[in-house]
């Protein structure tokens, strides 16, 4: 036979790799899905190497090095996490809940504070932000709450309690990172929409969404009680008239945008002064798509978008694939959390969204985000595992 | 696989597979937000933020360039540049807030050794003087371990820049200090005017003398450095400079020991006075000063409040004042030669009229006296010149009423008339005629209209007659010459840096006055006997003196101050190549105060000393 004196063709090579997927409990991964991750994690690492290098004197590869390590340690965790059947967290839900909250409140007592916010425990590795994990755990946590309730009460009740559910652990985050409480009501938001809430109660929430949002920005610092602290709410207006304060708060954002723009078709490449310059800022972070986009141009910040399309798309797919309504529940609430981000993110570097603080998912230097959104693929990649147990392999429909 | 088959079972899956595509519309519909907004920033109008990106790392830093020098004839240096290290403050980027700005001041204060209300009044009164956006000079000359401080710690003064600039040095001192003028930051007015189009804030321009008059010659032109910076400031690489292009040189026709000597002599003496010595053929400024004089060197470092007083104050007789060009006085008895010419061409006179001087003359029932009364006796032309006869002119003066005679004369010997020196400040002077004092009758200004006395008086070079030692040289000049009224000038040539010739200053000739040959030899025959005959005016002062002269005394009644003392001399006589113009304020008699400076200028430019004679014509005129 021919594939005997050539061992290396293709039906010895799929019996390893299925052996291999075997063996790890990942036969039917979402093979899309996880492309989607680690091509993003690839990109940020990518993009750290070549732009970061002189934010740290003398460490020219700290984020690098850093970011490659907590995307290995975030696939591991995805790969553990995938492993377990997500109906377990169902059961789980209170203790879960439970534990968001405390973890949430942990912060309050011992948490250090960074760029304006606090939000993260210095742990003897590094420091970890629970609100990151929080977003898993408040997905987990609602979805199980509202299948368990979705026959008790009225329709008016169960949306109340939704309601309360969610916005409790936002409240609280609220008061220490304005940007992860939105994704928290995103998510919220998101679970209610996926879970058949009527359309009237979602526009009365919808509408209350707005006129809070307005009592916090215009009524209350035009009464002379601020909710916000100045900078924040400095950042949220500021991207409404850009140019008003090109030295302040105006500043970060529209130098954004610049290094976006200035990228052009195919990118700036080495000559990309905006970002090697130093004069996009957090461009480890927050604005590391701008600096993707200052590098290689539409056709390098088109594919990071595409990649984030591909990833929502097989998100959202579950949805309809999940063996049940919590796997429904939970694909719904992180494709949301997922898609606020980076419309947010995005938009923020683009210059059309305001200043909030959201990293970008996979993308953003950091690694609680990275872990978390791991994490949350890990489970995406259980309701996938669980809906397809026994069927056709990881590339397939 | 359909939708429907998919939520086909329990009823509650139906409304959610609506809930899917809902959620799933929204996805798209922000992905095409995002995409949309993607191409239109980066695709559509990329190129716009490309200029703009490259318009944040790019600095244009001026370099200065030196302004000119200034030499004298013989190439000596007057005037050049030293550099010196500024730290100045970027007005645009001094933090408003007040709290911020303070702790800035502090700082920088701290720095330099000073205390935060320093920096805040030197701040202020550099924004209040310079025109918007020039950046405001805190200090200059500053020690070299603090501008290595401050460019070491640029980050923590990120709005502090340490600049080189140039500064005027001045070579020989205070030497001409009028003539030289001074420089001075360019103001908003300047820059208003189109033909400082290429200036900016923070220039220098010059503001008096020769700075100002060849302020075109003398200024540079700045150059640029494109810098490329990052966002704290800090330069990362150069990527292109235009080099300044330095000033052009003025080479002066003023002779620095001929300078030197006057200036000396002057200041000698003590009083308020200026002379003026040109070459009569050229209207070359050999020498001109003015007492009290200035350092020049003063306008290089922000004037105090004192130093400015000083300079402007009358109890300091103003020694910015350049009395030479800028003020006006009765000229006296050294105004005798254009009243003599006025006469002889209305022919009152023949130079061979005797006249007989008694000491003093009625004229429409008023007495006009000589100086002390002193009757001089029979005395012609040459003679009333040697002894400086007022009898002799009063009758001149008394004759030529009624008509211009003597105005016309006296204007075309420049008197009223700006001479059209190249230097900035030059006062007019006045000539009294009938229309302007009855004018000026009429309008309450006077107590009197004109009389005869007026016309008398105007004679001898006094009563309402106002004219500078400039025009009085001028004056002198073309009598020396044979009538051409020489323009006066400082320039001799411009040359550029390497010291080659640009353009060669062109004597002008503002006009001709037709002098009767023979009036003109009997005057000056008489100004030589009034300086070097025993009877001569002045003979105690130029006797002695080895180099024939022709000069003239004058001393003016200048009430409520003390006589006024002239003396103005062309040599050498016969056929006189310079003039030399003295005036002393309060100095008496002309040969008192004057005669002695003009004759040091004499003696430097000669290269001839004096010897003292004794005796002589008396100083009494």
């Amino acid at each position: 036979m021919e594939s005997s004196r050539l061992p290396r063709t293709r039906p010895g090579r799929r019996a390893t790799r299925l052996g291999l997927l075997d063996r790890a409990g990942l036969r039917h991964m979402d093979g899309w899905l996880a492309f989607s991750a680690l091509g993003l994690i690839l990109c940020s690492i990518y993009t750290l190497h070549q732009t970061s290098g002189q934010v740290i004197p003398g460490a020219p590869a700290y984020y690098t090095q850093r970011q490659a390590v907590y995307g290995l340690m975030g696939i591991v965790a995805m790969i553990a996490i995938a492993r377990v059947d997500y109906s377990r967290f169902r059961e789980l839900r209170v203790g879960i809940y439970t534990f968001l909250c405390a973890s949430i409140l942990t912060i309050f007592a011992f948490g250090v504070t960074s760029r304006g916010s606090t939000q993260s425990l210095d742990l003897p590795f590094f420091s970890f932000q629970p609100a990151e994990l929080g977003k898993l755990l408040l997905v987990l946590s609602l979805a199980g709450f509202v299948i368990d309730g979705a026959r008790r009460g009225s329709e008016k009740q169960r949306t109340v309690r939704y309601l309360a559910l969610g916005l409790a652990p936002t409240g609280m985050v609220l008061l220490q990172d304005l940007g992860t409480s939105l994704v928290f009501a995103a998510i919220t938001l998101a679970i209610m929409v996926a879970a058949g809430v009527r359309w009237s109660h979602l526009a009365v929430v919808g509408t209350g969404a707005v006129a809070f949002i307005a009592f916090v920005l215009v009524l209350m610092p035009m009464a002379g009680a601020p909710v916000l602290k100045d900078y924040q709410q400095e950042r949220l207006t500021s991207f409404l008239s850009p140019t008003a304060d090109i030295g302040g708060a105006g500043y970060q954002q529209n130098q954004a945008k610049v290094a976006a723009g200035s990228g052009g078709t195919t990118g700036r490449g080495d000559q990309a002064t905006q970002s090697e310059l130093g004069f996009v800022p957090e461009r480890h972070t927050d604005f590391i798509f701008a600096v993707v986009a200052e590098r290689y141009g539409f056709v390098g910040a088109a594919l990071v978008l595409s990649l984030f399309a591909l990833l929502f798309w097989r998100a959202l797919r579950l949805m309809t694939l999940s063996k049940n309504l919590y796997g429904t529940l939970v694909a719904a609430g992180i494709a949301g959390s997922i898609m606020f981000q980076v419309f947010v993110n995005v938009g923020m570097n683009l210059g059309i969204m305001p200043i909030t603080g959201i990293p970008l998912p996979l993308m953003s230097y950091g690694g609680s985000a990275i872990i978390a959104t791991f994490l949350m693929i890990g489970v995406l990649q259980s309701i996938h595992i669980e809906s397809r147990a026994g069927q056709r392999g990881p590339w397939s429909q | 696989m359909s939708i429907e088959t998919r939520f086909s079972k329990p009823k509650s899956r139906r409304g959610a597979a609506l809930r899917y595509v809902v959620l799933a519309g929204l996805g798209i519909a922000l992905f095409s937000i995002l995409f949309f907004r993607l191409w239109s920033l980066q695709v559509v109008t990329g190129d716009r933020y490309l200029a703009e990106a490259n318009d944040n790392r790019i600095r244009e830093v001026t370099v200065l360039a030196p302004r000119g020098r200034i030499l004298d004839r013989d190439g000596e240096v007057l005037v050049d540049n030293r550099t010196s290290m500024a730290i100045q403050l970027d007005p645009l980027e001094i933090p408003e807030d007040g709290a911020e700005r303070r702790k800035l001041f502090t700082s920088l204060g701290d720095v330099m050794g000073k205390d935060l209300k320093w920096v805040q009044r030197r701040y202020r009164s550099e924004i209040e003087n310079s025109p918007p956006g020039s950046p405001a000079t805190i200090a200059r000359d500053v020690d070299d371990d603090i501008v290595y401080y401050v460019q070491e710690n640029q980050a923590d003064f990120p709005e502090v820049q340490i600049n080189r600039v140039f500064v005027r040095r001045y070579q020989q001192g205070i030497l001409a200090a009028h003539v030289l003028g001074s420089v001075g930051e360019v103001t908003a007015e300047d820059l208003e005017d189109p033909a400082n189009a290429d200036l900016e804030a923070g220039d220098t321009i010059g503001r008096a003398g020769i700075e100002q008059s060849y302020d075109e010659i003398l200024r540079g032109q700045r150059g640029t450095t494109r810098l490329q910076v990052d966002s704290a400031g800090r330069v990362t690489g150069q990527l292109r400079a235009i080099n300044p292009e330095p000033g052009d040189s003025v080479r002066l026709t003023i002779d620095s020991d001929v300078q030197a000597a006057g200036e000396a002599a002057l200041s000698g003496i003590g009083l308020p006075g200026a002379f003026v010595t040109l070459d009569i053929d050229t209207g070359e400024v050999i020498g001109m000063g003015s007492n009290p004089t200035f350092d020049p060197a003063i306008f290089t470092r922000p004037l105090t409040q004192p130093q400015v007083d000083d300079l402007y104050s009358e109890e300091t007789d103003a020694p910015l004042f350049n009395r030479a060009i800028s003020a006006s006085y009765p000229v006296g008895s050294v105004y005798k030669p254009i009243t003599a010419l006025a006469g002889l061409d209305a022919g009152i006179f023949t130079p061979s009229t005797v006249v007989q001087d008694a000491g003093l003359i009625e004229i429409a029932d008023q007495i006009f006296t000589n100086a002390g009364s002193e009757p001089k006796g029979p005395v012609d032309l040459r003679k009333a010149m040697e002894v400086s006869s007022d009898v002799y002119f009063y009758k001149l003066g008394a004759e030529m009423n009624g008509s211009l005679q003597l105005q016309q004369w006296s204007r075309r010997f420049g008197i009223g008339v700006p001479t059209g020196i190249d230097l900035p400040g030059e006062a007019v002077g006045l000539l009294p005629t009938p229309e302007w004092r009855n004018e000026l009758f009429a309008e309450g200004g006077t107590d009197r209209p004109w009389a005869i006395g007026d016309n008398v008086q105007l004679a001898i070079g006094q009563g309402d007659l106002q004219a500078d030692p400039l025009q009085m040289a001028v004056a002198y000049a073309a009598l020396g010459n044979g009538g051409r009224m020489v323009k006066p000038h400082t320039l001799l040539q411009s040359e550029d840096a390497a010291g080659r010739v640009i353009e060669e200053k062109q004597p002008e000739v503002n006009r001709t006055i037709e002098i009767d040959p023979v009036a003109r030899e009997a005057i000056m025959a008489g100004l030589n006997d009034a300086a070097q005959a025993p009877l001569g005016t002045s003979y105690g002062v130029f006797g002695g003196f080895p180099v024939k002269v022709a000069g003239k005394t004058g001393t003016a009644e200048r009430p409520p101050k003390g006589d006024q003392s002239w003396y103005v001399v062309l040599a050498p006589y016969p056929n006189p190549k310079i003039v030399t113009a003295v005036t002393v304020e309060e100095g008496g008699f002309g040969a008192e105060a004057a005669a002695p400076v003009a004759l040091q200028i004499l003696s430097a430019y000669f290269d001839r000393e004096a010897t003292t004679v004794s005796g002589g014509g008396g100083n009494v005129e």
